[in-house]
């Protein structure tokens, strides 16, 4: 790594998760880049979710998870952070599973915003229909956002949940495998979405879409059963740079 | 409805029968034009159609004779108890030796008795519930407090009499009281209230907790905004089963508030009462001469009065209910 300190946004060291005798993610280490999309990609059951989980210590409300090692956040380790709720109000979530909050659209997207301390019908809607219309859902539901969020459609639900990540302005946003349950049209305005918001923050994307990585990472982590094989840049990587021959038949589809 | 004791013979019949609809309905698939023309009911079709008929109609008799007992003593207690109704009845104060007058003053201290303790139990469960249901952890301390809960609803209710009696009444020096009374209901309820309110907080699916908690929110605004909002109705449940218990249980306030006869309305919490349970126990037992259709009476009063209160709460639960989210 020849990055500086104040560029890392994720130090990840030794990292292991383990949900009782079951190991999930063993000896993990990598650096995740401010403003930079870090991919992770690697089949079922390789550690991406749990690592996603570690981040923003969902160990803490799960029943058996336990991490050791450190993940440092801006330089902090997470398992150090005393206000997990501040922690986590800097990190957005998307699950591969929408879950629309039971309120009415416009809530859902504004909850975050009011648990900063946003205030007022004219502040919320502002950022109520920024982030709707960063998630390419705005159109859709701009007439009914009094409707309820948990109504909507599962690709909308989706994308009301990247919505409300957004809502936090978090400074950093995981995504697990976000396009799981959008058409691919959507999915593809989401990803320019994407492109233009690691400007403003640094994104970390778990997807089972290997071309997915490809098209937005600009460095890609591949997991499996729970090793990090390699973590390299995205380009190369595709182009058949990779430093262990498993990457690259994973990439290809010639697996196992 | 004796399909449920299945031979060996039938089941092979039924593997054989399942084996045959495969075949049979692979060439009705492919030939979509055909439509459902082809469609013959099998061995199993039928068998399967027969067992479902059966086990409706079983569920159906059980439920049935499940209300059985509720019609039957509801229709003794109208016919027999009917006569005594008139308004005096329930407006006027029990007169010579109980055989003539009304229910006034118990049915009064009743409604005493039922309000003061649910002001008691339901803010004291819900909150032990919230406790339990979102922030406890798996360890001593909680296993003590649900051992504790369910040791409390296993406690007969005599027991909780003379627990109130030595309590409230001698130890605070209460007296003989409505404070008393309530608060002995109150702790004799408690255990439904607590563990109504935590299964109604444990269905909240746990998803909206994490997709609260990962936006930033602490545990009280998740409760707050999420769990408790689409928890009401079910919290009122556990209320409603509170109300039914309170307004007949004789034993906790023979001891520790209810008399057996005052001329005067209670004022406050301080006073004693007279209460419909207590009531009715005693004009059916012990108290001679009384005409045979006022007990009757009076124990229809008690079930129109929890038919009341509970069907006050029941229209806010259904109200509720139709502003459910998912």
């Amino acid at each position: 790594m020849v990055s500086t300190a104040s560029e890392i946004k994720l130090s990840v060291k030794d990292l292991s998760i383990r949900y009782g005798d079951h190991v999930a993610l063993e000896g993990a280490s990598f650096d995740v880049r401010e403003n930079e999309i870090f991919g992770i990609i690697g089949p079922a059951n390789s550690g991406k979710t749990s690592f996603i989980r570690a981040i923003n210590r969902m160990d803490e409300m799960t029943p058996g998870m336990k991490v050791h090692g450190s993940i440092e956040f801006n330089g902090k380790p997470v398992e150090t952070w005393r206000n997990l709720y501040a922690l986590r109000s800097r990190i957005g979530v998307v699950f591969p599973l929408p879950v629309g909050l039971p309120m009415s659209i416009f809530e859902n997207v504004a909850f975050a915003a009011k648990l900063r301390g946003v205030k007022g019908k004219d502040a919320l809607g502002e950022v109520v229909e920024r982030c709707l219309r960063r998630a390419a859902l705005w159109d859709e539901v701009k007439d009914r956002l009094d409707s309820l969020g948990s109504l909507l459609s599962g690709g909308q639900q989706q994308r009301l949940t990247i919505a409300r990540a957004l809502s936090q302005e978090p400074e950093l946003l995981l995504l697990d495998e976000f396009s799981i349950a959008v058409d691919p049209v959507t999915t593809m305005r989401i990803e320019e979405v994407l492109k233009e918001l690691k400007q403003e923050m640094t994104i970390v994307l778990v997807t089972n879409l290997t071309q997915q990585a490809q098209r937005l990472a600009d460095r890609t982590a591949f997991f499996l059963e729970g090793q990090v094989v390699e973590v390299g840049e995205t380009k190369a990587m595709f182009k058949g740079q990779t430093k262990d021959p498993r990457t690259t038949h994973y990439i290809e589809g010639r697996f196992g | 409805m004796t399909n449920e004791t299945e031979d060996p013979v039938a089941s092979a019949a039924r593997l054989v029968s399942g084996g045959d609809r495969v075949a049979d309905s692979a060439p009705g698939d492919q030939g979509g034009d055909q439509g459902g023309a082809l469609f013959t009911a099998t061995t199993l079709d039928r068998k399967n159609a027969r067992t479902e008929r059966g086990y409706h109609s079983l569920f159906l008799l059980m439920s049935i004779v499940l209300i059985l007992p509720v019609v039957a003593i509801l229709g003794l207690l109208i016919v027999r108890g009917g006569p005594a109704f008139s308004w005096e009845f329930f407006t006027e104060a029990p007169r010579a030796q109980f055989t003539e007058g009304g229910i006034f003053p118990a049915l009064v201290g009743t409604l005493w008795l039922v309000v003061v303790a649910l002001l008691a139990s339901v803010p004291l469960g819900v909150a032990a519930a919230i406790y339990l249901s979102e922030y406890a952890k798996d360890n001593a301390l909680t296993r003590l407090i649900n051992l504790a809960i369910i040791n409390l609803a296993g406690v007969p209710s005599i027991v909780h009499a003379l627990f109130g009696l030595g309590a409230f009444v001698l130890f605070f020096d209460f007296g003989t009281s409505i404070l008393a009374a309530s608060l002995t209901l109150a702790i004799m309820t408690l255990p439904v209230v607590i563990v109504s309110t935590r299964e109604t907080l444990q269905a909240v699916p746990q998803s909206f907790r994490m997709a609260c908690w990962s936006l930033g929110a602490t545990r009280w605004q998740t409760i707050r905004k999420v769990v408790l909002p689409n928890s009401v109705s079910g919290i009122l449940t556990g209320v409603i089963l509170e109300v039914s218990r309170t307004v007949g249980e004789t034993a906790p306030v023979m001891f520790t508030g209810a008399v057996l006869f005052t001329p005067f309305l209670p004022q406050g919490v301080l006073d004693e009462t007279m209460a419909m349970s207590l009531h009715l126990y005693m004009i059916a037992t012990v108290i001679p001469d009384v005409p045979p259709e006022v007990p009757y009476g009076v124990a229809l009063s008690l079930i129109l009065m929890v038919l009341v209160l509970n069907s006050a709460s029941i229209g806010f639960r259904v109200y509720l209910r139709g502003k459910k989210k998912w």
